[in-house]
């Protein structure tokens, strides 16, 4: 039992039966007989005043039930959709956090900005109704281009030149100290381009309202209901907390795009209060292109001294980070705690500083997505080190070894930070060499230039914080709330377990893995075991999915609450044995007397637990459902080395991935078949910025890849089949020794492509996406 | 979508006969383009006249031509093996799902600059098939999304001689998979043609391969020859100068399949 | 506009504006929500269905045109006891994460395996051109293809 289905077993996914048979729950799958339907109408201006909103001719028509704007929401205190993390800047002032109605009162800031909303008996009738609405705009001066967003022409009052901060990380004297009698500078300016997180599911809302209650439930594809639930309650104004049921029921995919609360849920949540009618609202995906928070964004400038031998004597960096528009959720700690923190990389680079400012554009406000500021800080490290390696006629494996923080120097306080616990970093890399074939690449270049192809390899070794967070550590650096997570195990009567947990499963398979942890634990059935997530009406508080956290902060809050639930069993076996706890082994799934063949099950513990026969009740309790509140002691630091071998076709400068290998070491596995999804996914991400996608805006501030007719997807003849294995350094601080899996594969890989891709051209840089137009340009020379 | 009537036909005179009493009629064939323009609401038509319930689909091979009927999808055109070229061209359309509803007939009608079939058209040197007429693949497509088809006039089939020898090399657009350039190059009867979609606002012949292919068919003949792309294509995924260059990629490539 | 259509093999006659798309019939009135919708450019393929034999998307058929088919949906494939070989093989392989563009998926690779050519890996991976999938790279969802075609 515990072999085929416990904790490191490649078992099956439970949540697939409801998936392949189509049976799953999603946000639009859900109706409430006599529901209506909400239609946003979007700003069509990248920037403009709102002179006058005109809803009469949508009301006039059928169907139509109510149309509202800004000015309503404000009128009933609607607030501000908040940012939830203070960065200040150098000069210990606190971030601008311009105002940001949930739907714009007086003026509109991007493209696609909401700025009423209209709600019929039918989807057709609110189209129609949404298309009637007249507004009158006076157009402002656009802000778009990031490099000069900065003294561009002010968006928010509350802004001066645009910035939202100024921060810096790092110690300044010492990185220019270093970079003065460093033997060598390399030196990039790189582009982090922005991308849209594209959820194969659009995001929509379920809202309810019943007044003889007073309760409102959200259905809402959200990946952490419970936050979602409180910013609205506490934040926004729209309900009580205790009168707020939000349900994340089975949810598409989110990448990050679904942790925000946006205007549509809020908007949707509201009127279906003043109406008392349940109303259900579902993006189309050009509305997905429009107002999901987008990601990445930034212009650096990144600089690396090295002595002669390759030594890594100092690193600096400096980056304009794209806030867009408005402030989103946690945008402000996207480019500075989870972006400055990781700039030591795998290395003992003694001396960084980096700065960050943050800037508004007229465009869609940019929050995390997979990775979130990890990509962009491993992009910099990873591309300055090749490059170096090739300025300098190193071996770009060599380079990495020499300034790697060896397994010897853990704990290992970085100066950007963070103190990393343990790793072996040259374990991945030498397994990956291994698996790529390194040694034969040179012959495999000869008889692809043979064939007229020119072919590079790349490699990038990453690090990444995640497991987010300590909350005493995220409540240091601005956090406005603190990121531990709850557990609920709670034992039937007849001794299957439900195990409640604040995290959400949107794709990573936390019904199996939590349960393959509890039933390892407690020798129980797998099927006996049940994991229960996403509603804020069955689980405890918490903080949701993202930042490669659930397993780690999650899951260690479950093994807290199973030891709990252990603990009391014990307690309860020792009662029904006539023994102490001192002499009652558990093995699995068996209380057993020691040295003696008095024992009972788990099973027979629970029924007791529920039918206590003469307890000590001043010392044991009926009942058996144990919590716990996990709070990390630090972040956990998965890392490993990927390695990219790309083939270009010179005539056309389409770039062919004909291997990519990833070692990844993420401490202790439950689930590897798991894990190994989770690194293929995100390595088509990290692929997909390096060659493809690119999310744009003209000059004039309209969306150009407002569609998959334009946004390049990558699809199935896009990617290569992926080489992906393990290293195991457990994690030293949780339970589980677990690191936590899903951002990786996109944080480690665009790095690796774009270093095989300039080695193959034989180049310093190209932008990103190298589509085949931008690489057959390099070719040329341009 | 706007709401309109649907119609379905039985017979070519009712089509034409509803398309001439409809305020704003708009004939549905596919739908491939068609349905997603209705569901951007970029068109607002009062009539859909579906032409699927007219007896167009087929395929004939006669001696020197091959001819098929405008509902014909491609999927079906892709499965044949008559003009192995047109086959290939078909199965480089769209995606799977899009060759199982997608017909010839609409595919040409609405004269997509990134179509495929169109640059076969003119490789091959086809005629269009209509209920006014027939056209010939030098006076069809006239310009973005225009060809000579009259008002109101249904494309019956399309005709294609038998090629001696022909190939269509496609570079697609890597986000909608749309021909950035196609280029078909046949010869048939000794007569050599090279027909490209997706570079300029409609298929077109380039006539300097043209000639060069003629006097030696080899991939060597194209070298050198200058692609004129003042009036080419450009958008976020190829410029126009790369369009001209493409052209001549794609050519070379097509009669390397060929040689 | 009335139309009739067999789904999964019951015959259902209705009523539906004109404008009305085959994939709102199936979700809405037929109550089949497992055809998701995930663009509107018709590119997405999570809509993907079989219409008289053929892998189509829904979301770009107008009720009309499906008027007299014969329509299958992913709930029509097989059922949690007796999955379909696809379904199996996709549970298998780890074919699916988030499983919103897993029906569209299968529907797909079924009717690709059904086409008869022997498929291998780079065959597969053309052949899916029409599925977008977000969580999975792709790398599982050919493996099972691969494994579903020798138990088809």
């Amino acid at each position: 039992m515990t072999s085929e289905t416990g904790i490191g077993a490649a078992v099956k996914r439970k949540e697939d039966a409801r998936f392949i048979t189509g049976a799953g729950h999603y946000t639009d799958d859900i109706n409430q007989p006599g529901q209506l339907y909400a239609v946003f109408v979007r700003s069509m201006y990248p920037r403009a005043e709102i002179r006058s909103i005109d809803v009469s001719p949508a009301l006039a028509m059928q169907g139509v039930v109510a149309a509202y704007t800004g000015a309503d929401l404000a009128a009933d205190e609607i607030g501000d959709l908040p940012c939830g993390w203070m960065v200040k800047s150098k000069d210990g002032s606190d971030m601008i956090q311009p105002p940001h109605p949930p739907v714009a009162v007086s003026v509109v800031n991007y493209v696609g900005e909401p700025y009423a909303m209209v709600v019929a008996e039918t989807l057709q009738e609110a189209r129609d109704g949404a298309e009637a609405v007249t507004a009158d705009f006076n157009e402002l001066p656009v802000v778009v281009d990031l490099a000069s967003a900065h003294g561009a022409d002010q968006i928010h009052e509350a802004a001066p030149g645009n910035q939202c901060y100024d921060w810096e990380l790092g110690d300044r004297e010492a990185t220019d100290a270093a970079f003065a009698s460093a033997d060598h500078v390399t030196s990039l300016d790189i582009v982090n381009n922005r991308l849209i997180p594209n959820a194969m599911e659009p995001r929509a809302a379920l809202g309810m309202y019943e007044a003889a209650t007073g309760n409102y439930t959200l259905y809402t594809t959200s990946q952490n209901p419970h936050l979602e639930r409180l910013i609205l309650a506490a934040f926004v104004n729209v309900a009580a907390e205790s009168k707020l049921r939000v349900v994340a029921p089975d949810v598409g995919g989110g990448f990050g795009s679904k942790i925000f609360v946006y205007a549509e849920e809020t908007a949707v949540i509201w009127a279906a209060g003043k109406l008392a009618r349940a109303i259900k609202w579902r993006a189309d995906r050009s509305e997905s292109f429009l107002a999901d928070a987008h990601g990445r964004d930034h212009l650096t400038r990144a600089e690396l001294a090295l002595k002669a031998d390759g030594t890594f004597v100092g690193l600096r960096v400096k980056t304009v980070a794209n806030m867009g528009a408005y402030l989103s959720l946690f945008a402000s700690s996207v480019p500075t705690y989870l972006y400055g923190t990781l700039l030591a990389g795998q290395y003992r680079t003694p001396a960084i500083y980096v700065e960050v400012q943050s800037v508004f554009t007229n465009t869609a406000p940019v929050d995390a997505y997979r990775g979130a500021g990890r990509p962009e800080a491993t992009y910099v490290v990873e591309r300055l080190v090749e490059t170096a390696a090739r300025e300098l006629g190193k071996d770009p494996a060599d380079i990495r070894r020499l300034n790697f923080i060896q397994p010897e120097d853990f704990p290992y306080e970085t100066p950007v930070a963070l103190t990393y616990d343990t790793g072996d970093y040259d374990a991945s890399l030498k397994k990956a060499i291994e698996l790529i074939g390194y040694d034969g690449f040179a012959e495999r270049k000869v008889s692809s230039e043979a064939n007229g192809k020119k072919r590079g390899i790349g490699f990038s070794c990453y690090i990444e914080a995640c497991g987010l967070a300590p909350s005493q550590v995220a409540l240091s650096l601005g956090a406005g709330v603190g990121l531990f997570e709850s557990a609920e195990v709670r034992v039937d009567v007849t001794g299957s377990v439900s195990v409640m947990t604040g995290c959400h499963s949107h794709g990573q398979g936390h019904e199996t893995t939590f349960a393959q942890i509890v039933s390892d634990k407690l020798g129980i059935p797998f099927e006996n075991v049940d994991v229960v997530h996403g509603d804020t009406g069955r689980s405890d508080y918490g903080l949701g999915t993202y930042g490669s956290r659930s397993l780690v902060v999650g899951g260690s809050a479950i093994v807290k609450a199973t030891d709990k639930v252990i603990a009391k069993s014990r307690k309860i076996a020792a009662h029904m044995l006539e023994s102490t706890e001192e002499n009652v082994d558990f093995e699995e799934g068996t209380f057993s007397v020691t040295d003696s063949n008095q024992s009972i099950t788990f099973p027979e513990v629970a029924f007791s637990a529920y039918v206590p026969g003469n307890y000590p009740l001043d010392e044991l309790e009926p009942g058996l459902s144990e919590k716990a509140f996990y709070d990390p002691e630090n972040f956990t630091y998965p890392a490993g080395a990927h390695i990219c071998e790309v083939e270009v076709d010179p005539e056309t400068g389409k770039v062919e991935i004909v291997n990519f290998v990833a070692v990844d070491d993420f401490g202790e596995i439950i689930n590897p078949m798991i894990v190994a999804g989770q690194v293929h996914g995100g390595l088509a991400q990290g692929i997909g910025q390096a060659l493809l996608e690119h999310g744009i805006y003209d000059e004039s501030g309209q969306l150009v890849t407002g569609s998959y007719m334009d946004y390049t997807m990558p699809r199935a003849d896009d990617m290569p089949n992926f080489v992906v294995d393990t290293t195991v350094t457990p994690c030293t601080h949780n339970p589980l020794g677990a690191k936590g899996c899903g951002e990786a594969g996109a944080i480690g890989s665009t790095a690796a492509v774009m270093n095989a891709l300039t080695d193959a051209l034989g180049v310093v840089d190209v932008p990103m996406p190298a589509s085949p137009e931008t690489v057959w340009r390099a070719m040329q020379g341009e | 979508m706007y709401r309109f009537n649907y119609h379905k036909p039985d017979d070519m005179d009712a089509a034409q006969q509803m398309m001439a009493d409809a305020e704003d009629g708009v004939y549905l064939s596919g739908g491939m383009t068609l349905i997603p323009t209705l569901k951007a609401r970029l068109a607002s038509p009062t009539d859909v006249i579906d032409l699927s319930g007219l007896a167009l689909s087929g395929i004939e091979l006669a001696d020197d031509s091959l001819t098929i009927g405008a509902l014909t999808l491609h999927s079906e055109v892709a499965a044949g093996n008559e003009i192995s070229s047109l086959s290939n061209l078909a199965l480089a359309i769209g995606d799977a799902q899009v060759r199982n509803r997608g017909t010839i007939g609409g595919s040409i009608a609405n004269s997509d600059p990134g179509a495929d079939y169109p640059a076969a058209v003119m490789a091959l040197a086809a005629t269009i098939n209509t209920t006014a007429g027939a056209i010939d693949a030098d006076d069809f497509f006239q310009g973005l999304f225009e060809t000579a088809l009259k008002p109101g006039a249904i494309v019956t089939s399309v005709t294609f001689p038998l090629p001696g020898r022909a190939a269509y090399e496609k570079f697609p657009n890597p986000a909608s998979r749309y021909a950035v350039v196609g280029v078909m190059v046949a010869e048939t009867n000794g007569d050599v043609r090279v027909g490209v979609t997706g570079a300029g606002p409609c298929a077109y012949r380039q006539r300097n391969f043209e000639q060069a292919l003629a006097d030696n068919f080899s991939v060597a003949a194209l070298d050198g020859l200058e692609v004129d792309y003042a009036e080419f294509n450009s958008d976020i995924h190829a410029s126009a100068e790369y369009r001209g260059h493409l052209v001549g990629v794609m050519a070379r490539r097509a009669v390397a399949q060929i040689t | 506009m009335e139309i009739s259509l067999t789904v999964n093999g019951t015959e259902h006659t209705t009523d539906v504006p004109d404008n009305s798309l085959l994939v709102e019939i199936i979700r809405e009135r037929l109550n089949l929500t497992g055809t998701h919708v995930g663009c509107d450019t018709s590119q997405c393929g999570a809509c993907t269905i079989h219409m008289d034999g053929r892998s189509v998307k829904s979301c770009t058929v107008l009720a009309g045109q499906a008027d007299g088919a014969d329509i299958t949906t992913i709930e029509g494939i097989g059922t949690v006891d007796a999955l379909h070989p696809m379904q199996e093989a996709f549970r298998e392989n780890h074919a699916l994460q988030c499983g919103f563009c897993t029906p569209g998926m299968i529907m797909s690779a079924i009717d690709l395996v059904e086409k008869g050519k022997p498929l291998d890996e780079r065959s597969v991976r053309e052949g899916l051109e029409g599925n977008l999938c977000r969580c999975t790279g792709y790398h599982n969802i050919v493996k099972a293809v691969l494994d579903a075609q020798d138990k088809m």
